[in-house]
């Protein structure tokens, strides 16, 4: 780096110069910190490249098409899997964007004071709550009422991992909308709620939505919490009080078993994820080009 | 925002109501929509915090069993027996906190070089590429780490790297024995993997947060761009990158299915690094939906419930360091 080097100039040059040992640690170090980067791209390359690869070759139509197939037996595919991680996705969302967003609005307009900075620190503690927790949650209040494993008791486990990240972003986009499009409202004789409903939500709506993309790209790739809520089930079910299969779920249940085939439908369920994930990510990327880092 | 729509509202329910509130003192009648509408949204707001007061509860109570029977013994009870129904957590946390040691370990010194290269040395657009990608490390599913951790990392550490730690530090009991793939090594190395985004994230927004003014003196005095960073930049940081590093671990310690997968799943404290082993979060995953008997399942709950109260603190403690730099910023000192 050029940033230390003597200045030039009629004054004693050689007193300014550094010392070889000193110069060599700045490069050193530097150098380090060069190479810190490009191990840890490399990781990531590594990472993407082996499931992108290992994906691509298992990855087809009966994938999406067909129910898993009877052991020892090839083909087969992920469809249960797929229609529960849909369902329970769907009803996570049902329960946590309404939440979410109200709440996130409360704290972006009304929230200074007491109230607000104890909303604000339960919703970080939830946000860094381990989903395995989340799972013994919605077991403990679904599951033992009911008795059963099911897409309900799966759900309310996803709901509460979506509601910290949507409450979050809708406030931090709400806190963007400029100060003169409130002004320019209530000027108009805008009652204050129509003014946040109509006017300032709307202008944060692409932010809000990826807020909520990026939660629902998260509980997508979830396993932990619905181990032991929705369980897993080899045939197609829609009904929300009986075990429902999720990718995720169903990965893992293919990693650990000890046949190849299954191996092979795991990589091809761990692509459909990351792809899932990188286009989320990408998304959100382009709508909030101007911010960094949606949620933390 | 279209103009009919900002247009419409004031004429239907009459101006002079919506003229007199105008100013900051809006309160007027505890049936106004605007009341109405602010008080839905303090309920859902208020939803949150009874959604944790809930979660708690729920966790007391399934865990009331095993709390009664086996007290605070429990968390440095070394058994795990369901036969004679004889449980304590102490092989777990053992398993959470080696792996989540190997994992800082690993992730501090990578994490905080990435960031000083982003801020200090990289162009900015490169910068804001790399921390996008950097970023997406933490947006892969657990469940594909732990899928990468089994048929990638685990035979080379198995193969390659186990046999040569041992080779050069094998008088070390913490690198004695064989590998077998599986164990507490690899299990902190993908969990390294898996924090590290953390903690280049926070520790870049410390960075960016150190006034030029510091690099500048620094420079001005003579010393060299790492000297900078080493002696100015970093030592200015330093209480909001402790931050950034507590909040990884909290999500160290709660990771489960990658750990899962690679860890080996044997209840046992181990010397050695390439040992088997547990954390608290995979006995969860791989025995509860198993579990038969109340006390099984409640000892099991009790084990969530010490993870949960391990990473609020965790968490709670990353909370104050990164405010309090805040609070340091906003001041103006340094």
């Amino acid at each position: 780096m050029s940033a230390a080097a003597p200045t030039a100039g009629a004054g004693p040059a050689r007193a300014l110069r550094i010392a070889p040992r000193r110069k060599a640690t700045n490069v050193v170090m530097l150098g380090l910190c060069v190479a810190a980067t490009a191990a840890t791209l490399a990781v990531l390359a590594w990472i993407f490249g082996y499931v992108l690869l290992q994906g691509a070759r298992y990855v087809n139509v009966a994938f999406f098409t067909q129910l898993p197939a009877p052991v020892g037996e090839p083909g087969g595919g992920f469809l249960n899997a797929l229609v529960g991680t849909g369902i329970m996705v769907g009803m996570a969302s049902a329960m946590s964007i309404p939440v979410g967003v109200l709440a996130g609005i409360y704290l972006a307009e009304f929230g200074r004071g007491a109230t607000a900075r104890v909303v604000r620190f339960v919703n970080d503690t939830l946000n860094a709550t381990p989903s395995i927790v989340a799972g013994l949650f919605a077991y403990t209040l679904v599951v033992l009422e009911t008795h059963r494993f099911s897409a309900t008791a799966g759900s309310v486990a996803l709901a509460v991992l979506m509601v910290p990240t949507i409450t979050r972003t809708t406030e931090e986009m709400i806190r963007l909308v400029p100060r003169t499009l409130r002004e320019g409202a209530l000027a108009l004789g805008v009652p204050e709620w129509r003014m946040t409903l109509q006017i300032v939500l709307r202008a944060a709506a692409p932010g809000v939505i990826t807020g909520i993309m990026l939660a629902v790209a998260r509980v997508s790739g979830e396993t932990a919490a619905l181990l032991f809520t929705a369980f897993n089930n080899r045939f197609l079910s829609t009904a929300i009080d009986q075990p429902i299969s999720s990718v995720p779920v169903q990965v893992y249940t293919y990693a650990v078993a000890p046949y190849d085939d299954w191996h092979h439908q795991a990589w091809a369920g761990a692509l459909v994820l990351v792809m899932l994930v990188a286009i989320f990510s990408a998304a959100v990327r382009l709508a909030t080009r101007s911010r960094h880092r949606v949620a933390g | 925002m279209s103009v009919e729509a900002v247009v419409q509202p004031s004429v239907s329910e009459g101006r002079a109501r919506s003229l007199r509130r105008w100013g900051p003192a809006a309160l007027h009648g505890w049936t106004s929509p605007d009341a109405i509408f602010r008080k839905a949204c303090a309920a859902f707001a208020l939803a949150i915090a009874a959604l944790l007061a809930l979660l708690v509860y729920e966790l007391v109570r399934g865990s009331s069993l095993s709390l009664s029977r086996f007290g605070l013994h429990f968390v440095w009870d070394r058994a795990w027996d369901p036969v004679t129904e004889h449980f304590g957590a102490a092989t777990f946390a053992y398993g959470t906190v080696v792996t989540s040691t190997i994992a800082l370990l690993l992730a501090v010194p990578l994490g905080v070089g990435i960031a000083v290269f982003l801020v200090e040395m990289a162009p900015r657009r490169l910068g804001a590429i790399v921390a996008f990608l950097v970023e997406l490390l933490a947006a892969i599913p657990s469940i594909v780490y732990g899928l990468w951790g089994l048929f990638v990392l685990a035979p080379i550490v198995q193969d390659h790297l186990a046999p040569a730690l041992h080779a050069t530090l094998g008088f070390l009991p913490l690198f004695s024995g064989e590998s077998h793939g599986v164990g507490m090594l690899t299990a902190g190395m993908i969990l390294a993997v898996m924090v590290l985004p953390f903690i280049a994230a926070v520790s870049r927004d410390v960075l960016m947060a150190v006034p030029r003014t510091q690099r500048e003196a620094s420079l001005a005095l003579g010393a060299t761009k790492w000297e900078t960073i080493w002696h100015v930049v970093l030592p200015y940081g330093r209480a909001g990158i402790s931050g950034g590093v507590i909040l990884a671990l909290g999500r160290a310690l709660g990771e489960t299915m990658a750990v899962t997968m690679v860890i080996g799943n044997t209840p046992q404290i181990a010397a050695s690094l390439f040992d088997p082993g547990y954390t608290m979060s995979s006995v969860i995953a791989n025995e509860y939906a198993e579990a038969s008997g109340p006390l099984y399942l409640s000892a099991l709950t009790e084990v969530g419930l010490l993870l949960f109260a391990v990473t609020f603190a965790v968490n709670a403690l990353a909370r104050l360091l990164i405010w309090r730099m805040g609070r340091v910023r906003a001041g103006g000192s340094a």
